[in-house]
């Protein structure tokens, strides 16, 4: 299958750019915290910055708008990855960032949709934003809107009964207007996903319950926006679900495929030390 | 299983932790070596948890009896009610989560599987309260003593440490029958109670007096209790006695104790770290109104509210759950 892609590799290099930014903006953040999800969030980088940077419909003058793509973070434990991307863009000044965690501040480790600005869905108990994302897209069904909910899930999510119920769903309403992103780092908190309890094999689940199923390497910045851009119609019977295949901690080579980082936090020499490895990472 | 950790390979700065170095801190989850030293002459014994067997330190029970140990992934409802199909079967089963995944999500898998066909299944929701801070209203549990008291059958236990827990988990093990609800902090505070392998301090249904007194008495739970001392020990200086119950067990709730407070003392304030609808308060407040004492009285906790994000620490401070915050709270409801 070869599918066109209408983008220039100055975007292509933005995008991973601003992927870079996000994981160095994770670092400061979760410094300011002295705790935080670098496992989690790393592993989307290149999910959030495709998606903000040239897929998402959004304007950041008028976050409400109607017609605008939604995203939610089913795994809402990587939204401080989210968090920097979002003031970039434009939807608050950046310097927002520097309350992180404080007390009264709108960012804490989960998002919160009535405090922050480009926040669709307030989340953090894994497993709900996939049925958030069936109720959005059939909004946008019955107000004839063509947006689409992107929702982003971990692979340990996907132990959760009510994803399965969410999925049976979109595929009962033929939902073309809703897409399933699994970031699948293999880890968890307490241990590697398939050997804590496992959830494989994952496309043949998706299928079975009326899916449309792609996969993508979700650190490659060109075949993730082969994989967006090249998306069925809205209009389209079947659901989408996206199988990122990704690596917890990407960027810090100490952290990677680690689920012992999952939360965690980084003294002075170690941000350091990370911050140049992702700095010098391509 | 594997147990490897990254952190013997490298050389890190002394302010890095990850996960194993983050269960050092939490000293007061005590249930996972509680089970451990039981499970030998327990066999019916078994654990489990939802991909937080860590972080809960259930994992201490599972490293010992790993063919007792289930880790269930991240599937809370089905945990529970797998729970209630062990206790058919005889067995004694633990479960552990955070308490929001626990209590509150799982709630009425709890209430059918559990309460209701009155199994004995122990039910350990950590990091209750807003102990997790910054992580925000979805990992907070403000309601789950609201929902679980509401539940016919159910103890429902917020002990004050983790030699508290220990003592009720053994109790619950040897000689109690039904299902019971324990609500823990995070594991970081500081002792209440003097660990004494000879000497049970706390009893399933009976409160401890902790500090006589007859201006106040101050009726806590769970993390409140060392937090109402503190606070005694602040107004004890300003010429004011406060007597302070550790009400760890909300249900069947000690009304004597109670009684007798109201009695001696003519004004009652509780503490929890809880929405103030429907917890420790509604249920001290309910054992008052239907006695024939006159009180004054007072709820202190969450106001029906959801907490702001924060750092723990400053979010006790701020809602006035520190033992600064509670003298405060105490003297101006005294007038």
């Amino acid at each position: 299958m070869t599918n066109s892609v209408s983008i220039s590799q100055e975007k292509v290099e933005l995008i991973k750019e601003k992927a870079k930014m996000s994981r160095l903006e994770t670092i400061r953040l979760i410094s300011l915290a002295k705790s935080g999800h670098y496992g989690s969030s790393f592993s989307s980088s290149e999910i959030f910055s495709t998606l903000y940077y040239h897929i998402l419909n959004y304007d950041p003058q008028n976050p409400d708008w109607k017609s605008r793509d939604r995203f939610v973070m089913g795994k809402g434990h990587s939204a401080v990855g989210v968090y920097p991307i979002l003031a970039d863009v434009g939807f608050f000044p950046k310097e927002e960032l520097d309350t992180y965690t404080q007390v009264g501040s709108a960012f804490g480790d989960h998002p919160d949709m009535n405090k922050i600005k480009g926040i669709d869905f307030s989340s953090g108990s894994i497993g709900h934003g996939l049925s958030v994302g069936v109720g959005m897209s059939l909004g946008a069904r019955v107000d004839n809107e063509k947006y689409r909910s992107y929702i982003l899930m971990g692979d340990g999510e996907l132990q959760e009964g009510q994803v399965w119920e969410a999925a049976m769903s979109a595929g009962n309403f033929k939902l073309g207007n809703l897409v399933a992103i699994v970031d699948n780092n293999k880890v968890t908190v307490d241990g590697n996903t398939e050997e804590l309890m496992n959830i494989n094999p994952i496309r043949e689940k998706w299928e079975s319950f009326g899916w449309n199923v792609i996969d993508v390497d979700g650190h490659n910045v060109e075949s993730l926006i082969e994989t967006f851009e090249n998306l069925p119609s809205v209009d389209s019977d079947k659901p989408t679900a996206i199988l990122c295949d990704t690596v917890a901690g990407k960027g810090v080579s100490f952290m990677e495929n680690g689920y012992e980082w999952h939360v965690a936090n980084l003294g002075e020499d170690d941000i350091k030390r990370a911050i140049e490895e992702i700095e010098g990472g391509n | 299983m594997k147990e490897v950790t990254k952190m013997t390979t490298h050389t890190f700065h002394k302010d890095t932790w990850e996960l194993y170095k983050s269960l050092e801190m939490s000293k007061q989850l005590t249930a996972g070596e509680t089970l451990s030293k039981l499970g030998k002459d327990y066999p019916e014994i078994v654990a489990m948890s939802s991909d937080l067997s860590k972080p809960t330190r259930l994992w201490d029970f599972g490293k010992e009896f790993p063919e007792r140990f289930f880790n269930f992934g991240l599937a809370e409802k089905n945990m529970v009610t797998a729970a209630a199909g062990l206790a058919s079967t005889g067995k004694i089963p633990f479960v552990s989560t955070y308490a929001s995944f626990l209590g509150v999500l799982a709630a009425e898998n709890i209430r059918t599987a559990v309460a209701y066909p009155n199994l004995n299944v122990r039910l350990i929701g950590t990091h209750t309260g807003i102990a997790m801070g910054f992580y925000g209203t979805s990992h907070h549990a403000t309601e789950d003593i609201s929902i679980t008291r509401a539940m016919a059958n159910m103890t429902v236990i917020s002990p004050a440490d983790g030699a508290a827990l220990a003592e009720m988990i053994e109790e619950s093990v040897k000689t109690y029958q039904g299902p019971i609800y324990f609500r823990v902090s995070r594991g970081r505070e500081e002792s209440v109670y003097e660990h004494n392998e000879n000497k049970v301090q706390n009893k399933i249904g009976k409160a401890n007096i902790l500090r006589e007194g007859n201006d106040l008495t101050i009726i806590a739970c769970g993390i409140e209790v060392n937090e109402a001392l503190k606070a005694a020990n602040q107004l004890k200086e300003q010429g004011i006695n406060a007597r302070v119950i550790d009400m760890h067990t909300i249900k069947p709730i000690d009304t004597e104790a109670i009684l007798n407070a109201a009695e001696d003392t003519g004004a009652v304030l509780t503490v929890e770290e809880h929405n103030v609808q429907g917890g420790l308060g509604s249920a001290v407040s309910e054992i008052l109104m239907e006695s024939d004492l006159n009180c004054k009285f007072k709820r202190h906790g969450f106001y029906d509210e959801y907490s702001l994000i924060g750092k723990p620490y400053h979010l006790y401070k701020h809602y006035k759950l520190d033992g600064e915050g509670i003298a405060s709270v105490a003297k101006e409801f005294l007038g």
